[in-house]
Parts: structure tokens; C-alpha cells; sequence
């Protein structure tokens, strides 16, 4: 039986649990139906021509955990930000995890999706805010069909959350191979403010294939700084598919961290509902081995007076392979907005491989939009200076790489994650250069 | 300490220094004087060690030992510095953690351990002082939106904290006001003593009022072809090279 039909059937048996009343019974069959129809994307599509599932669609995945596995503080420690200073929605295979996690709150909403879908309380959001900006292709589609668990965040207008909130999917190899995915929806409320990790991490080397849909709603004048740390084991495969929708004066800010795992495939997608929005997509890659990560990155400009700001970075060691797909599509009543995508990219070995594709659809005829693509190997000048000044060739290239990567991180706002992630891509290029962080 | 013996070296199969002949030795300062195109910089950057060059004939010697097969940074550990003419410009460095690994790493070439991080940051709140240099200045990116004289007192500055034995300075002037010239001058000047060595490489002589030479050097065509004493500079401030050209005749 193929993957596809697993799924297809294990569906019909998820029906049993469900409430056939509920509206969200209509959009997950709605969703199946799609999903049955356009099955898993293939290379043969434009926006899949440089990454290709198969070899991620062969082990017999788990699609439900059938046993439960205790996890220890202890053992996840070191994934954790920080102990007190977050708020953490932590999920072990799919289920959510009480005994790891921190939500006490007065004031705002940062539960679990399977609990905001069942109690009437939520209702009137999940019926607004539910499925609304997700695409339709099919592995939105797939997760929108089996959504179960997740995150549920709701921060009320005027609430400045005083700590970020961790999102932290840990996978523990309970099953020989467990495919996973999880559906999170956040809405922040009008003047909210909000911060957000998320991370994926699998605790074995069991395969893992993680589907998981996020959808953020910024309410006019929120401010949502989010960022995703993908450091995870050579035998966990992501793909991550974000929507988020700007009410006018928003902010929104999505840094992703690659550093790990087997395959990545990074869906990110904003809309600019209204004017004054300012979207920022930023990214940091550092790929060894044969590891393969996918952005694909769209920014729709609907709105006029907005701004939007992309800068990936990618650095690219032995086989890996890296994808950049960045659309920038302006619509017709989209004026003076001001559009920037930059992505620059080194290979460190003869065998690594960007592909890169800008894309500029422009409707409007008064706007700002520039973008650029660098792909190239160490500047000679650089090295030769840093070399003269004693640093060996090794440490120089070093030197270089963190210089390069460094850059991005002047714009994280959580002053602990920006050491972190500091920490990870001085252990990423391998050298101790001698020099605290 | 340094030697040069008929040196022959360009690039991609084009000889720029023709014979060049060098000795220089400890306690010294010499100015290599020369209009554009002479090889001035070529020369800086052979003795550097930068790859891009072929030496085709001659040899290098620093201390006695030939260091024409050595890499840039085995040069530096010897005690060679060169202060760039174009500094580049490295973003994501700041100019401490850049000065710290360059320290450390000439250090580690020796078996020593790192340099203590307290000895380290007196070491620079020193030289920093020395050099007129503000102290946010150096939390900066390295070079990264410096001015022209910003990069060049950067360049001394990690030419006072490395402590070379021999320093070549390309075009240390150009960019400088003349209050800034002085400062840096006055940082050089510090450095001078028995056991090390200048190299000044100039067009122009008001360097050299301040950073005063035992030997100039005119350098045309990718050879020496006149030297002097720091009279020679005047000679040239006041006539150009023109008549050096003609006396070649």
C-alpha cells in the first residue's frame, strides 16, 4: 500500500472520532478530497522541481502514536531556551505533554488545538480564524484534513506577552518511523505583542517526517517576532508550511535557522491584507553531508504603502543542496510599496549545490522592488587579509563563514536565542576561533 | 633582517618587480618612494606572502631564512606585518573578536596558551588610548563603513597590538588628514626600537616628516633605481620624477 493510500484510509478511521456535526467536519473532508486528488507534489510541479519527496515517502509511517512514551526534563533540557523565563507548548509524538510544558497565564490563551476546537468558548475564533489563510495545495490540505493537535495561541488586543512562547515538537522514536503533523494557529489581537520559537526535535535516529501547518493572524498594529530552529537529526525530514495574514500596521518577522536534519522544505507565505505592513523573512543555512533544505517564499503585496524585507543566507558544505524560491507578487492597487529580497549563498565544496530562483510579479507601476542573488566561493581578498594578520587558512574561511552568517543575526530581538544560535553556527563551522560570542 | 635578492614576481606570467635588490635591517626605517604603477604595492604584497604572485626568480629572506615557499600567515608569525593599502571590509567581525583570534592564533604557533582575557583588554584600552581611538569604535564590524582614516588608524592599531618585527606600511597616509597623520605617526614612532623595522611605501613625502626614514628608495618600472637618504624624498617632493627618468638616460 502506498503512503497515500495509508493515509486515505487511515483518514476514513480518524472519521469515527469526529464529530459530524461540527463545521470543521465539512473543511476536513473538503481537504481530503483535495489531497486524494493532487497526492503528494512531484518535481514535474514548478514549485517542486529542485526537491523531491520520494525517497521521504518510503517507510512505513506511523500516522498515529499508538503507545506513549514518558520523556524526561533531564534528556530535553538543553532544547529548552530557557527553564522559567518562556512560556512552552510542548508535544511528545503528536501529543501534548503537561508534565514538560509551562502555560500558567491569566490573560492570555496559549493552549492546545484540540482543546480550542472542542470547547464552545473558542468556537466563534476557530470559525474565523481556522483554514482562512492556508493555501490549498495538497500538504496543507493533508494536515488541514488530520488536524488534531497543535498549538492554540490567542493573545487579546493591547497584550504585550512579557515572555516568548516555545513551541517544541520533540519525536522519540517510539515508532520505527512516525510521520507527524501538527497545526498550530495563533492569532494576535489587535496592538498585541508577541514572541515565538519553534522547533523540531527528534530524540532518535527513527525516521520522522513532520507536516505541519502554522497559521498566524496579526490584527491591526500587532508586532509578531517568530523564529524557527531547525537543528534536528539526520533522519528527520520537515515540511513546514506558514501563512500569515497582515491587518494594516502589522509587523511580522520569521527568521529560520536550517541547520539540521535530512530534508527541509520551508513553505512561508505572507499576505499584506492592509497598508503599513511590514514583513520581514529572514534565514540562516548551514547544510553538510547530504542534507537538503528547500525555501520557498512568498510575499503578496495587496496592500499599498507596505514593506517587506527578505535576506537569506546559505552556506553550503560537502553534497548538500539548498533551494531558493522567493515570489514577490504585487498586486495591481499595491502602490508605492517597497519590496527588498536578498539572497546570498557560499559553497564550501565542489560537490554542494544552490539552486536559486528569484521571482518578481508586478502589477502596480509605482513601487520599489529589488532583489539580488550572489552565489560564490570565499573572497580571496578577505582571506589573503585576515591570513596577513595570522590567521591560518582554515580559521580564516572559519572566520569567514561566521562573518557572513553573522550578519543575519543583528536583527533577533531575544537577546538568549541570539547566543544560542551564535553558539550553533560557531559549532556548525567547527573551528573554535578563539573568541567568546 | 629582511633581504631581497633579485627579485622577479607578477602575475599571470608578467613580471611587475624586475630585479629588485633590498636590505633592511633591524633598528632601520626605509621609504620606498615611486609613482603609480612602479610596483610599490606588488612589492608589499610579495613580501606578504599573497598567493596571486609568482616569484619567478630571486628569493626573500627574513632573519635569515627564506620565506618565499612560506603562506601569509606563517610569514606574520615570524613577525612580518603589512598595513594595506585597501583594508577589507568583513561584516559580522567585530574589530576585538578579529584582533583577539589574530593575537591568539600567532600565540598558538608559538605553543602558548590564549592570551588572558584581562591582560588582553588592557592590552587594547592601551593602544586604543595610544591611537586616539574611540572605544565603540571597536565593537564595530571590521572596516565595515569605516572612512579612509578610520581604516588606516584600524591598520596601525593592530599593527601596535601584534608587535611585528618588521612592519610594511602601503600608503599609511593616503586617506589621513593631517591631524590624523600625526596620531598615527606618533603610534609608528612608539613601535621603533632596536630589534624591529619599517618599511614606509609613499608618493608622497609628508609621511615621512613625521615617521623620519634612514633610507629612501625610488622605485620605477619594478626596480630600484636610486637611493638615498631622507634628503631624497625633498628631491622628489620638490621635482617629481621626471628627472630621475632623464638621469636613467
Amino acid at each position: 500500500m502506498s503512503f497515500k493510500d495509508k493515509l486515505l484510509s487511515s483518514y476514513i478511521a480518524l472519521e469515527d472520532y469526529l464529530e459530524f456535526d461540527s463545521p470543521l467536519h465539512d473543511v476536513r473532508s473538503n481537504a481530503i478530497k483535495i489531497f486524494e486528488e493532487k497526492g503528494f507534489p512531484t518535481k514535474k510541479e514548478e514549485d517542486w522541481k529542485y526537491t523531491s519527496l520520494n525517497s521521504l515517502l518510503k517507510p512505513d509511517y506511523s500516522v498515529f502514536s499508538n503507545k506513549e512514551k514518558h520523556v524526561e526534563l533531564q534528556d530535553v533540557r538543553k532544547y529548552f531556551l530557557h527553564e522559567i523565563d518562556t512560556y512552552k507548548l510542548v508535544f511528545v509524538d503528536g501529543v501534548y505533554s503537561s508534565f514538560l510544558s509551562e502555560t500558567t497565564h491569566d490573560t492570555l490563551d496559549v493552549c492546545l488545538m484540540s482543546a480550542a476546537m472542542n470547547k464552545s468558548k473558542y468556537k466563534p475564533v476557530i470559525e474565523a480564524y481556522f483554514n482562512k489563510v492556508a493555501k490549498s495545495d495538497s500538504l496543507t490540505a493533508l494536515n488541514t484534513a488530520f488536524t488534531k493537535e497543535g498549538a492554540y495561541i490567542h493573545i487579546p488586543a493591547h497584550k504585550e506577552v512579557e515572555k516568548p512562547i516555545e513551541i517544541i515538537n520533540f519525536s522519540t522514536g517510539n515508532e520505527a518511523a512516525m510521520f507527524l503533523q501538527p497545526r498550530n494557529l495563533i492569532v494576535v489581537g489587535e496592538n498585541a505583542h508577541v514572541q515565538i520559537i519553534e522547533r523540531h526535535q527528534s530524540l532518535s535516529s527513527n525516521a520522522v517526517l513532520t507536516n505541519s501547518v502554522t497559521e498566524i493572524f496579526a490584527e491591526k498594529r500587532a508586532y509578531v517576532d517568530y523564529y524557527k530552529i531547525q537543528n534536528d537529526v539526520e533522519t528527520a525530514s520537515l515540511i513546514d508550511n506558514t501563512y500569515i495574514s497582515q491587518e494594516r500596521d502589522t509587523v511580522c518577522r520569521v527568521h529560520t535557522f536550517s541547520f539540521g536534519g535530512n530534508l527541509v522544505r520551508n513553505n512561508l507565505n505572507y499576505y499584506q491584507n492592509g497598508e503599513h505592513c511590514d514583513s520581514t523573512l529572514k534565514g540562516i543555512t548551514i547544510l553538510k553531508g547530504k542534507q537538503h533544505v528547500d525555501h520557498n517564499t512568498l510575499v503578496h503585496h495587496k496592500s499599498p504603502n507596505c514593506e517587506s524585507h527578505q535576506d537569506y543566507k546559505g552556506l553550503y558544505g560537502e553534497s548538500s543542496i539548498g533551494v531558493f524560491n522567493g515570489k514577490i507578487l504585487v498586486d495591481k492597487d499595491a502602490q508605492k510599496i517597497d519590496a527588498y529580497q536578498q539572497n546570498d549563498n557560499i559553497l564550501i565544496d565542489d560537490k554542494a549545490t544552490i539552486n536559486a530562483k528569484p521571482q518578481l510579479e508586478i502589477f502596480a507601476d509605482d513601487v520599489k522592488c529589488s532583489h539580488g542573488c550572489t552565489i560564490g566561493q570565499f573572497d580571496e581578498d578577505a582571506l589573503f587579509y585576515l591570513r596577513s594578520r595570522g590567521i591560518g587558512i582554515k580559521e580564516a574561511r572559519a572566520l569567514l563563514m561566521y562573518a557572513f552568517a553573522n550578519t543575519v543575526l543583528e536583527s533577533v530581538k531575544i537577546p538568549e536565542l541570539k547566543v544560542r544560535i551564535n553558539k550553533l553556527i560557531a559549532n556548525k563551522i567547527g573551528v573554535s576561533l578563539g573568541f567568546e560570542h | 633582517m629582511l633581504k631581497i635578492k633579485d627579485l622577479y614576481a607578477g602575475l599571470e606570467g608578467k613580471d611587475i618587480l624586475q630585479g629588485i635588490n633590498l636590505e633592511v635591517k633591524a633598528g632601520e626605517v626605509h621609504a620606498i618612494m615611486g609613482p603609480n604603477g612602479s610596483g610599490k604595492s606588488t612589492l608589499a604584497s610579495v613580501i606578504a606572502g599573497k598567493e596571486e604572485f609568482d616569484v619567478t626568480r630571486g628569493y626573500i629572506t627574513f632573519e635569515n631564512q627564506d620565506i618565499s615557499e612560506l603562506d601569509p600567515e606563517e610569514r606574520a608569525h615570524k613577525g612580518i606585518f603589512l598595513s594595506f593599502q585597501y583594508p577589507v571590509e568583513i561584516p559580522g567581525v567585530s574589530v576585538t573578536n578579529f584582533i583577539k583570534t589574530a593575537i591568539n592564533e600567532t600565540r598558538k604557533s608559538k605553543k602558548l596558551d590564549n592570551m588572558p582575557a584581562a591582560e588582553m583588554l588592557k592590552m587594547i584600552k592601551e593602544k586604543a588610548d595610544m591611537l586616539e581611538i574611540d572605544r565603540k569604535f571597536l565593537s564595530r564590524s571590521l572596516n565595515e563603513g569605516f572612512s579612509g582614516g578610520e581604516k588606516k588608524r584600524n591598520e596601525i592599531f593592530q599593527l601596535a597590538m601584534l608587535e611585528p618585527k618588521l612592519a610594511i606600511l602601503d600608503e599609511t597616509d593616503s586617506g589621513l588628514d593631517i591631524d590624523a597623520l600625526k596620531v598615527v605617526a606618533n603610534g609608528v614612532n612608539k613601535l621603533r626600537s632596536e630589534d624591529n623595522a619599517i618599511v614606509v611605501i609613499t608618493h608622497y613625502q609628508r609621511l615621512l616628516d613625521h615617521i623620519v626614514p634612514d633610507f629612501v628608495h625610488v622605485l620605477m618600472n619594478g626596480k630600484i633605481v636610486k637611493s638615498g637618504t631622507k634628503e631624497l624624498a625633498y628631491e622628489l617632493e620638490e621635482k617629481g620624477y621626471d628627472w630621475i627618468k632623464e638621469e636613467l638616460v
